[in-house]
């Protein structure tokens, strides 16, 4: 049976599905109810000097009868009195020894006010912090969040005033709302993290009502922009997760958030390099229910596999992300039909022929023949036709065994390696 | 084929009416899943089986996940998945409904998941650590194999005592060929015995055994014997030859090669429950010219589904409503049936008479009453419902032996 238990820089978790900072780690009765539910941890909702909300909060997008596909929110850091806040982490710390306890930070750019939040915190008994140097609304505004987040030199100030005091483990969370988050990451570390976390929400108008031309959340028919998060930013999470677990340079434990919604896109964050994963958007969404699949999806795919613990699959894709200049240039795929399975839509041929490579022929349907075929000389083994084939298995892509050594662009420029015969030669000849 | 009208030729009469989906098309159907919270799925099925967590589990992949969740609320999930009403229980209870969508296809995703775990010989469920307490169960049928899943989870040694060869009870003998097989039965039984349960087959308990012995052997009998004979119809001819009774009738297709079930060209089904509908649409499909429901009422009276009165309808059989049956009519053979109708007396025609109106409540088996050791689940203590009904009487018996055993509340360990 699959051991689920981590250790992330010296914060011990029964598993590594922690909640977010955000809305539904607010309160005790939510973060105890969580917890009772299967969580590993939680990291409170940011703490700070008291803010104001407005009313009208959150934006969803929706896509094809799907609601949430990716979401957008413009409340701010906790509006809780400071004091409940930090009577009920402790109480939830007490009653709940063994989960993973943090506490997100957010203050003014002071060091005093850094120091003061750092012990207060720490009085509480939680593992550990998480210092919010991501949030992209409002806060930013004020020079906090992704205003520190943006600038290498305020993210190590501030970590290195936090490391001052710090006896508990101080994790940073990035905003993706820079160039190069490994830039952000380095500064960190450099600051003296413990562990970083990301990605914080990206910056995002989620639409605009054409009645009222007003955007959504609307605030009196006006908006503002705010953090787009949820499955929609998975692929962007994974990108700059990958990105720092491949960098010497950063080197501490990641705890991976993004558009986290099922065991599957764990499991993806963790091969690539998190030791931990935040959950919010998918917990706003359907409750803290949804670990019990979390936690036991993850442990039937692991005992499939033999994997024992978190860490004998952690970072296993990180060595697969290359640059592009090191890929094997003759490393041939074309474009297979299992016409068992073809249902005759035709969407394969719409898409390489206007889309990509002009490398199916359409036969039409009811004449005996498919009514596409790949055109193996034309066909660039794009993927394209595969991807948008509505039917599980119709379409792959099969290798095509051209005998030619692999060969990098890297390789190839510098004057070492061949090139096979390539499919866009045919589309030259033809055309050109 | 004897007796076979030489219009009857379809390619398979007893294929499955609901096929298994398609791998995309469960995936589709799993997402298109709101995930209730609190669901009116899981609250309309009787051994409340949590409908959304098992739905969302086939959306991740995570079908082994998606079985267990099945299977430790309901043992039957793999029949039920094939024969529950669940237009009536969770796929009628579904909020689409609500919004003149099509609900979700429960019982079929309930397959996909359950069929995984058969077919990849899953262990899902362990015994618990020996008790030292011996429990005997009498009937191996859904609701004495769903006792016997939790009592063996808890660690409580299990006999089940079964008058018929094979277990399953109506699972294997008695459902439509159409809707869930022997096979599978038998197979969704295994996986139950494998915990460890010792079965007896052929032993009546009341003939073989006497019911003392198993008061005086067990701590616990749990009594899930299900009903008896057909109710007879107390009219003259009743014991001619082509007169037969629904049970045995479905029990001769499930346990004979096709070819060699009794059948005739004009059939006559007396009652209109929903075993008469699986006797007319069997009958219908072993061959029968005409297949037709006598009922003394009328058609709103029906005590059937309306989709398994539509099933029927649609296989070509014939209903005639308001026939009070007076008398079998024959010589040495089956002729005919009288009945009164609203318009006078009247001979219907038939060849073959199929008596399905309810089963009666076996013989005593010799059964003190009220006694503390001895628990009743499943058709014998119901009247006669649905394999689910007869899965949660038999949990709820397994849990109230296992806090007579000395065990505490709740279910048993993962």
């Amino acid at each position: 049976m699959a051991d689920l238990r981590v250790d992330f820089a010296g914060v011990r978790s029964p598993n590594p599905f922690w909640l977010a900072s955000g809305p539904p780690t607010n309160t005790y009765g939510q973060v105890a109810r969580a917890f009772d539910a299967g969580w590993g941890g939680a990291v409170w909702k940011t703490l700070g000097e008291p803010i104001i909300n407005v009313y009208s909060r959150y934006g969803s997008v929706d896509l094809g009868g799907t609601r949430m596909m990716g979401l957008n929110n413009i409340e701010l850091i906790t509006d809780r009195p400071l004091e409940d806040n930090l009577r009920e982490i402790a109480d939830v710390k007490r009653n709940y020894p063994a989960h993973a306890v943090i506490v997100s930070l957010m203050v003014e750019s002071k060091r005093e006010a850094w120091h003061e939040i750092v012990k207060r915190t720490e009085g509480t008994g939680a593992d550990g912090m998480e210092l919010n140097f991501g949030c992209p609304h409002g806060m930013s505004e004020r020079g906090m969040g992704a205003a520190v987040g943006q600038v290498p030199d305020y993210t190590c100030q501030i970590v290195e005033w936090v490391k001052e005091v710090a006896t508990t483990p101080v994790i940073v969370k990035l905003t993706p709302n820079v160039t190069d988050v490994t830039y952000i990451a380095r500064a960190a570390v450099k600051g003296g993290a413990d562990a970083i976390s990301l990605i914080n929400t990206i910056n995002s108008i989620v639409g605009i009502d054409l009645d009222t031309f007003a955007p959504a959340p609307a605030v009196h028919g006006k908006g503002s922009h705010g953090g787009y998060c949820g499955p929609a930013v998975k692929p962007i999470a994974l990108n700059m997760v990958a990105a720092c677990a491949a960098d010497p340079a950063v080197g501490v434990p990641i705890s991976g958030i993004g558009g986290i919604q099922t065991w599957r896109d764990a499991a993806e964050f963790i091969a690539l390099g998190a030791t931990t994963v935040q959950v919010c958007t998918a917990v706003m969404h359907y409750g803290f229910r949804i670990v019990e699949d979390l936690v036991d999806g993850l442990e039937n795919w692991m005992d499939e596999r033999g994997l024992r613990t978190i860490r004998d699959f952690a970072g296993r894709a990180v060595p697969n992300i290359m640059k592009w200049e090191d890929l094997d240039l003759n490393h041939h795929t074309v474009a297979r039909i299992d016409y068992g399975k073809c249902i005759e839509c035709e969407l394969c041929f719409a898409a390489c022929e206007d889309g990509a490579h002009q490398a199916i022929r359409k036969n039409g349907r009811g004449h005996g023949a498919p009514a596409v075929e790949i055109i193996d000389e034309a066909c660039v083994g794009c993927n394209l036709c595969s991807l948008v084939c509505p039917v599980e298995g119709c379409i792959t892509m099969a290798q095509v065994e051209n005998g030619a050594p692999a060969v990098s662009w890297k390789d190839f420029t510098a004057g070492r390696g061949k090139l096979a015969p390539r499919p866009e030669h045919f589309h030259t000849a033809r055309f050109g | 084929m004897r007796n076979r009208s030489p219009l009857f030729t379809p390619p398979d009469p007893f294929a499955e009416i609901n096929p298994p989906l398609t791998r995309d098309a469960a995936l589709a159907e799993a997402n298109r899943c709101l995930y209730c919270f609190d669901a009116p799925c899981t609250q309309a099925c009787p051994t409340h089986i949590d409908v959304p967590a098992f739905i969302k589990k086939i959306a991740t992949g995570n079908l082994r996940g998606a079985a267990r969740v099945i299977l430790d609320a309901n043992p039957m999930g793999h029949s039920c998945a094939r024969a529950c009403p669940v237009d009536v229980l969770c796929e009628g209870a579904c909020v689409l409904n609500a919004r003149d969508v099509k609900p979700i296809n429960i019982a079929l995703l309930q397959r996909t998941a359950t069929d995984h775990a058969l077919e990849k010989g899953l262990k899902l469920f362990t015994p618990g650590p020996d008790t030292g307490k011996q429990v005997a169960i009498v009937g191996a049928g859904p609701a004495g194999l769903s006792c016997a899943q939790d009592l063996r989870r808890w660690g409580h040694a299990v006999t089940v005592f079964e008058a018929k060869p094979l277990p399953g009870g109506l699972n294997t003998y008695g459902i439509a060929e159409y809707k869930l097989r022997p096979a599978t039965a038998l197979a969704e039984t295994k996986m139950i015995l494998d915990l460890g349960v010792r079965l007896e087959t052929g032993v009546a308990v009341g003939k073989d055994v006497p019911f003392a012995t198993l008061l005086a052997d067990y701590d616990a009998v749990f009594v899930a014997v299900g009903l008896g004979l057909t109710k007879r119809l107390d009219i003259p001819g009743e014991g001619l030859p082509g007169v037969i009774d629904a049970l045995t009738f479905i029990e001769q297709i499930k346990t004979r090669p096709y070819d060699q079930v009794e059948i005739e060209p004009r059939v006559l089904v007396i009652g209109a429950g929903n075993t008469a509908i699986d006797a007319v649409t069997q009958a219908k499909r072993l061959g029968a010219a005409r297949s037709t429901i006598v009922y003394r009422r009328g058609e709103a009276d029906m005590p059937c589904y309306d989709y398994e009165y539509e099933l029927a309808r649609h296989d070509g059989c014939e209903f005639r409503f308001h026939c009070v049956p007076r008398a079998i009519l024959g010589h040495g053979r089956v002729e005919g049936l009288k009945v009164d109708t609203p318009s006078g007396e009247e001979v219907i025609p038939a060849d073959m008479i199929i008596k399905a109106l309810g089963q009666t409540p076996r013989d005593a088996l010799g059964i003190p009453a009220g006694h503390p050791k001895v628990f009743f689940g499943g058709d014998c203590a119901n009247g006669g419902k649905e394999i689910v009904n007869a899965a949660a009487e038999g949990k709820a018996a397994a849990a109230a032996i296992h806090q007579l055993l000395g065990g505490t509340d709740g279910r048993p360990p993962r």
